[in-house]
């Protein structure tokens, strides 16, 4: 991928939006989670605004990485490893007790989230978005402007 | 003509009045006796370029009918698929090209990795490329499709499009602009065929892609093959050159190669896998114009090098089709544009461990060696043997040679191309901080416009202009995608938007015939 960074600001926030809203509305129901459905739902949707929210400080780190490269490009396994260190930091935060929200979290139900959440949006991503947004990849990633 | 002065038969050719004439009138074609033909939108080239730009107008909805394709080439990848053999890229070798480079396909998507997995007859043959493409380049080197994969898409694309419908076979000759608006194109068409000699085709738009002039031959190359009457022993990479390798079987000899792009590293792959193969003794020299000895540029201008060469994946930085290169060449204007261009480096050739191990090979064996220099002179030495005279930085060397194979390109001057020629002279187009066409961002060329009608241009002519790489897959499918909104914009075609691409996306997926 060869993103500028209002592309990557604006391909963070479109993508887990709405492909990674679609998905997390439909698996939220079956993640071991130990909890009532809505407080389930409370998690996983407050997962998904961290990884956009806390992605809009990530994403400055990559395009400075991205810096480095003489093509000024963003190989696509790293936009998949990206995953790791972003999953670790907000499970981080989650399990510090002094989050907002009071949410008892299970590891195995938080890594079914955020890996299928991070999977699926990569995914997306990696192809079959130019089929809907056609000129995105000629533009940065941006999606306006 | 008065009714008192001669009469004028009319030949149906060009005559010396419409030659100087800048702006034309049916009228003028009338009295010249060239016939008129109409279709809305005229694409002047029929090669890739071409191809790209039907497809993706095709895919926004314009009919056959309204699209005409001039070109005396049988199919769009005729001239690709004859410079690509003789450069010494075989139909199942791999091209420099990305693997959501598909020029028959706008969307890139399916990739050629992703279609070659499927088409896969083994599971290593599944594997293999899907990793390639994940891992790219961070542990190996960029996935490329094989020739024979992308001429295959094509020509299936081709029909899906009803492309040859839309050809008119010949050569054109040049564009004019008519008086009333749009533009008079006018077609040579072949000896065989029964239409008249000359055809003007009257259209709204016209597109060119025309590619290059032909092969470029530097002047001591010239003035050898004309002081000596023999084109065989001094070849460009882009000529048949079989020959060579044939006499190589026969005869041991040393052959001077020029140019470290990657044309040079193809000839020298396959003289090195002739040598193993026949057991030859050939040896090569290389001569290199500026020698790369390692990598090069400021900590976030660092271009990898080595023996010689710059190493890149692709014909430029990967983001000048699309990112971050892309959006600064558009902001540039005039000298500021040469310094950009400057600064995406030279000639290039890829980073592949395999001619890494056979030019390491080579070197240590002793028959591969390097000189730094320009050839000032080339001339017929005794035994069919060439003398070639090297300005070194602070000497004059001599090499003798059995051959010399020029791998420093095509001609690219647009001066030396007819129709282009013409257009500067007569319609206004003019050139750009690096010489070649000027195009606005939307291709469409700058001063050329002729009521609501509207002239683009892409591919090599345009090289220099606000998208660097237009003579690529991908540059001729921005180029394409530019054109087509400017021609939406314009009521000419719909819009490719979200719900359409999604539909016509599935049309290609299901190979339905549009």
């Amino acid at each position: 991928m060869t993103s500028s960074l209002a592309g990557r600001m604006q391909t963070r926030v479109l993508l887990f939006a709405v492909i990674g809203g679609i998905w997390t509305a439909l698996v939220t129901p079956i993640l071991p989670t130990r909890l009532p459905l809505g407080r389930s739902y409370e998690l996983s949707f407050t997962v998904l605004a961290l990884i956009i929210v806390l992605g809009l400080l990530w994403e400055l780190l990559y395009h400075l990485l991205q810096q480095y490269r003489w093509d000024k490009d963003w190989p696509t396994a790293l936009s998949l490893l990206a995953g790791v260190p972003e999953g670790t930091l907000i499970w981080l935060l989650l399990g510090t007790g002094t989050w907002l929200w009071d949410l008892p979290v299970t590891a195995r139900g938080y890594w079914l989230l955020f890996g299928s959440v991070w999977f699926v949006v990569w995914v997306v991503l990696s192809g079959p978005i130019r089929v809907l947004l056609v000129r995105r990849r000629w533009r940065g990633g941006r999606l306006f402007g | 003509m008065t009714d008192a002065g001669p009469s004028v038969v009319p030949t149906g050719d060009l005559t010396q009045a419409l030659v100087d004439t800048d702006i034309w009138s049916e009228q003028h074609l009338f009295d010249a006796g060239i016939p008129i033909a109409d279709a809305p939108m005229i694409s002047v080239g029929g090669g890739i370029g071409s191809f790209a730009l039907v497809d993706h107008l095709r895919i926004c909805g314009v009919g056959t009918e309204s699209l005409r394709v001039l070109t005396p080439l049988s199919t769009p990848w005729e001239s690709f698929a004859y410079l690509t053999r003789v450069s010494q890229v075989p139909i199942g070798a791999r091209l420099r090209s990305d693997s959501s480079a598909c020029p028959d396909n706008i969307w890139g998507f399916p990739s050629y990795a992703i279609r070659e997995a499927v088409g896969a007859e083994s599971v290593r043959g599944l594997l293999a490329p899907l990793w390639q493409v994940l891992t790219e380049p961070l542990l190996g080197e960029h996935y490329t499709p094989r020739v024979g994969q992308v001429l295959d898409a094509m020509a299936r694309e081709s029909r899906r499009i009803r492309y040859p419908e839309m050809v008119a076979t010949g050569q054109v000759r040049m564009v004019r602009r008519r008086e009333a608006g749009g533009y008079f194109t006018i077609l040579t068409t072949p000896e065989w065929a029964p239409a008249a000699k000359r055809i003007a085709f009257r259209s709204a738009y016209v597109h060119l892609a025309v590619g290059y002039a032909g092969l470029k031959f530097l002047p001591e190359l010239q003035a050898y093959r004309e002081s000596t009457r023999n084109s065989s022993r001094v070849v460009n990479a882009y000529e048949p050159h079989e020959h060579v390798y044939d006499q190589l079987r026969r005869r041991p000899g040393t052959v001077m190669v020029r140019g470290s792009g990657i044309v040079a590293s193809r000839v020298l792959q396959r003289l090195i896998d002739e040598r193993n193969t026949h057991g030859l003794q050939t040896r090569v020299v290389h001569i290199f114009g500026t020698y790369v000895s390692g990598s090069q540029g400021p900590r976030f201008l660092r271009r990898r090098g080595g023996d010689g060469f710059a190493y890149q994946a692709f014909d430029d930085p990967k983001s000048v089709w699309g990112g971050q290169l892309r959006d600064q060449a558009r902001n540039t204007e005039g000298a500021e544009r040469t310094l950009f261009y400057d600064s995406l480096g030279g000639t290039s050739t890829p980073y592949r461990q395999h001619w890494q191990t056979l030019l390491g090979t080579a070197r240590a064996q002793g028959w591969y060696s390097t000189v730094v220099g320009e050839v000032e002179a080339l001339d017929a030495g005794a035994d069919d043997l060439i003398t070639a005279r090297i300005q070194s930085r602070d000497s004059v060397l001599m090499a003798e040679a059995s051959f010399v194979i020029d791998c420093t390109g095509l001609e690219s001057d647009i001066g030396e191309q007819r129709i282009l020629a013409d257009l500067l002279q007569h319609t206004g187009a003019r050139r750009n901080p690096l010489g070649r066409l000027d195009v606005e961002p939307s291709f469409e060329v700058r001063g050329t416009r002729s009521g609501r009608g509207r002239l683009y241009a892409s591919g090599a002519a345009t090289h220099g202009g606000y998208l660097p790489g237009v003579d690529t897959f991908l540059g001729l499918q921005i180029a394409a995608q530019e054109i087509a909104d400017d021609l939406a914009a314009e009521g000419f075609c719909r819009r490719l938007n979200l719900v359409r691409s999604a539909r016509e996306w599935f049309r290609w997926a299901t190979n339905t015939v549009i």
